[in-house]
């Protein structure tokens, strides 16, 4: 089931609009505003109660998933995790289909039935276990190795994702097996509110070292100094058919989910200071930021507004009774 | 002399591969010249080398593999060396495998199967005895499919392996060695058998004359129930249906409850922990029904560890005593 709207918006992966051409830092740009328009949109909607649950907004995060995507094929496959919605959006997902998902809308994604942390779209798949997406992500690349399709696999994880075995497991096995993966871990130094240093002994690099995994790591908001370190990373996992780990420093500046935010407010603005819009921003010329801001807007709006309009699934199949 | 279970499983096996590219095979200690724990898996490494994994010891691990394998269109086969850790892949089986289809609206599928042996009387203690299949009945997403010495054990496995959904494919241990059986001979002759539609057959045996109770069960417990069955028939001339269920779960009962129609009794007979069993589930739906007068019991093992000792063990684990006993008793409800 492909929507109708992929016509109307045209993202397409990675490489954002059709029929517009743009340099790559335009489209850096463009998807790191997507990805913060959206999440902003979705943590007003909380309040006119067209949203309920709950979501892990990526909002600071962003120039982690322009720079990746930017360097991944529409081909490859991703498996992202609980704060999947950057992700989603830097692969070409479509804006409205998300919107809809969220709303629990039987337009979404996957029809309502999994909302902000479970989603899938053509090579995209996402879950909300910590850890345990790591050996089927794992997995998936064993299936592309074995049916020679040239495809790597990026699993998406956190730095609270380090303390679940399942993870170890995947590692040593991929490593053993040679399989194409990327592990990318975005350390935003807090697993819902336990900071990496209650959480995260020794060295994160290492973890992956010493299962014979190399590792590419980026201490850096802005999105032109993680572009080279992915495409490094990504390279090498293509070319060798080898897993490789990427590690990005970054820092959400939104809560872990919503409300749930015990850090000290001087610490969230030190790290707004380097946020990844304003960096990036500031080497594009105005007339192009206000078109890619008035773009972004009209996106949004039109995909938040009609996702609203549309109906709720139904559930199918025989009755309780 | 017909063959094994164990033969029939790994002639399936070989089939598999053999037939379909996609087949991999995955488990701890699979290669050659060791073939397995069991040897279910014997003779694969050395005919497929590329498409037999063996792993590190990491159920949850290479079942999360096996989940991306068939997400993305291998047909992975995986066995777990004992039954007993099948809750280090619980997370991979409830929230992943048996998720995906579901929770993506239909847009993908899942052909994976875990095969694993359960089951004690081996004096294997008790991390390596236990039945724990009842902890995965109910799990939306999961066929739970057992084989028996009635049924084809290898289609039983052919059908997982072709089956689109995940499967948790239950072999209980003292099943291997035993030959299948052969209908109209040996402690088979005196019924008649009937096999439901499907792929995961369910086998009803009706007793030459009117049955005056139904004992329904599945995989290794079929071997004591039917001499429990033969017993009550030849020394106290008390004739039985048995109902011998293939796919343990989701639960389907039509043959079951026809033949409780006949009888109004039902005994249900497993060898996992009585508390919230499988029998638990068949009486409730049978009750459900509405079938006049019902009377229900249950055989299963004591809610204990399975002990070490063999006289220990023998006391927590049902037995064809216990069976033919709890028949009696039911009857004369």
């Amino acid at each position: 089931m492909v929507s109708s709207s992929l016509q109307r918006i045209q993202w397409t992966a990675g490489v954002g609009y059709n029929f517009v051409r743009m340099t790559e830092d335009l489209q850096l740009y463009r998807t790191m505003l997507l990805i913060r328009r959206f999440e902003e949109r979705l943590l007003d909607e909380f309040s006119t109660g067209r949203l309920g649950g709950t979501t892990h907004a990526y909002i600071g995060q962003e120039a982690g998933a322009a720079g990746i995507f930017s360097e991944l094929s529409t081909e490859d496959v991703v498996f992202s995790n609980h704060r999947c919605h950057g992700h989603f959006l830097a692969y070409g997902g479509d804006p409205y289909r998300l919107a809809a998902e969220l709303m629990g809308k039987a337009t979404g994604l996957v029809g309502g039935r999994g909302g902000s942390q479970h989603i899938h779209w053509r090579n995209f798949y996402s879950n909300g276990i910590q850890g345990g997406i790591v050996p089927v992500a794992t997995g998936m690349a064993l299936a592309e190795k074995a049916k020679g399709s040239g495809q790597i696999v990026t699993a998406f994880l956190g730095d609270g994702t380090l303390g679940e075995g399942a993870v170890y497991e995947s590692l040593n096995i991929a490593s053993l097996w040679s399989l194409p993966i990327l592990y990318v871990v975005e350390n935003n130094r807090y697993a819902q509110t336990t900071p990496v240093s209650l959480a995260v002994a020794g060295s994160i690099p290492a973890r992956f070292n010493a299962f014979g995994i190399k590792t590419w790591e980026c201490d850096s908001t802005d999105v032109r100094e993680i572009v080279p370190v992915a495409r490094g990373a990504i390279r090498f996992v293509r070319e060798s058919i080898h897993p490789a780990g990427l590690i990005l420093n970054t820092y959400r500046f939104a809560a872990h989910s919503k409300g749930d935010d015990v850090r000290d407010p001087q610490e969230i603005a030190g790290y707004k200071l380097k946020d990844p819009l304003t960096i990036h921003a500031s080497r594009l010329p105005e007339s192009e930021i206000t078109k890619l801001n008035d773009e972004a807007a009209s996106v949004i709006e039109n995909a938040f507004m009609q996702a609203a309009a549309d109906p709720f699934p139904e559930l199918e199949g025989p009755s309780r009774l | 002399m017909t063959p094994t279970v164990l033969e029939s499983l790994n002639s399936a096996l070989h089939t598999a591969m053999e037939k379909d590219e996609r087949v991999f095979v995955l488990g701890e200690d699979i290669l050659d010249p060791y073939g397995g724990a069991f040897k279910v898996t014997r003779g694969l490494s050395t005919k497929f080398p590329d498409r037999v994994l063996t792993t590190p010891i990491s159920e949850a691990g290479i079942v999360g593999v096996s989940n991306g394998m068939a997400l993305r269109g291998l047909h992975p086969v995986t066995e777990i060396m004992f039954g007993d850790f099948v809750t280090l892949i619980a997370d991979q089986i409830v929230n992943h495998a048996a998720k995906f289809r579901w929770m993506y609206n239909d847009q993908v599928r899942v052909p994976l199967v875990i095969r694993t042996p359960m089951g004690g009387r081996r004096g294997y203690g008790p991390t390596h005895s236990q039945s724990l299949e009842k902890l995965f009945l109910g799990v939306p997403g999961l066929k739970v499919v057992a084989p028996n010495t009635l049924g084809d054990p290898a289609e039983l496995l052919l059908s997982a392996i072709s089956d689109e959904d995940p499967v948790l494919f239950i072999e209980h241990k003292l099943l291997y060695t035993r030959p299948l059986l052969e209908v109209g001979k040996g402690d088979l002759v005196d019924w008649i058998i009937t096999r439901s539609e499907g792929e995961f057959p369910t086998f009803t045996l009706h007793g030459p004359y009117a049955p005056a109770l139904t004992f329904a069960t599945y995989g290794y417990n079929f071997e004591l129930v039917r001499q429990a069955a033969n017993e009550l028939m030849l020394d106290h001339e008390i004739f039985t249906d048995i109902i011998l269920f293939s796919q343990l779960s989701p639960f389907k009962l039509d043959p079951l409850f026809d033949s409780l129609n006949r009888t109004h009794r039902l005994l249900t007979v497993e060898e996992g922990g009585l508390t919230l069993g499988w029998g638990a589930e068949v009486t409730a739906r049978a009750a459900e029904i509405g079938i006049p007068g019902l009377k229900v019991g249950r055989v299963a093992a004591r809610d204990l560890p399975i002990a070490n000792s063999k006289k220990l063990e023998d006391a927590i684990l049902p037995s064809q005593v216990d069976i033919l006993q709890a028949a009696l008793a039911l009857l004369n409800k």
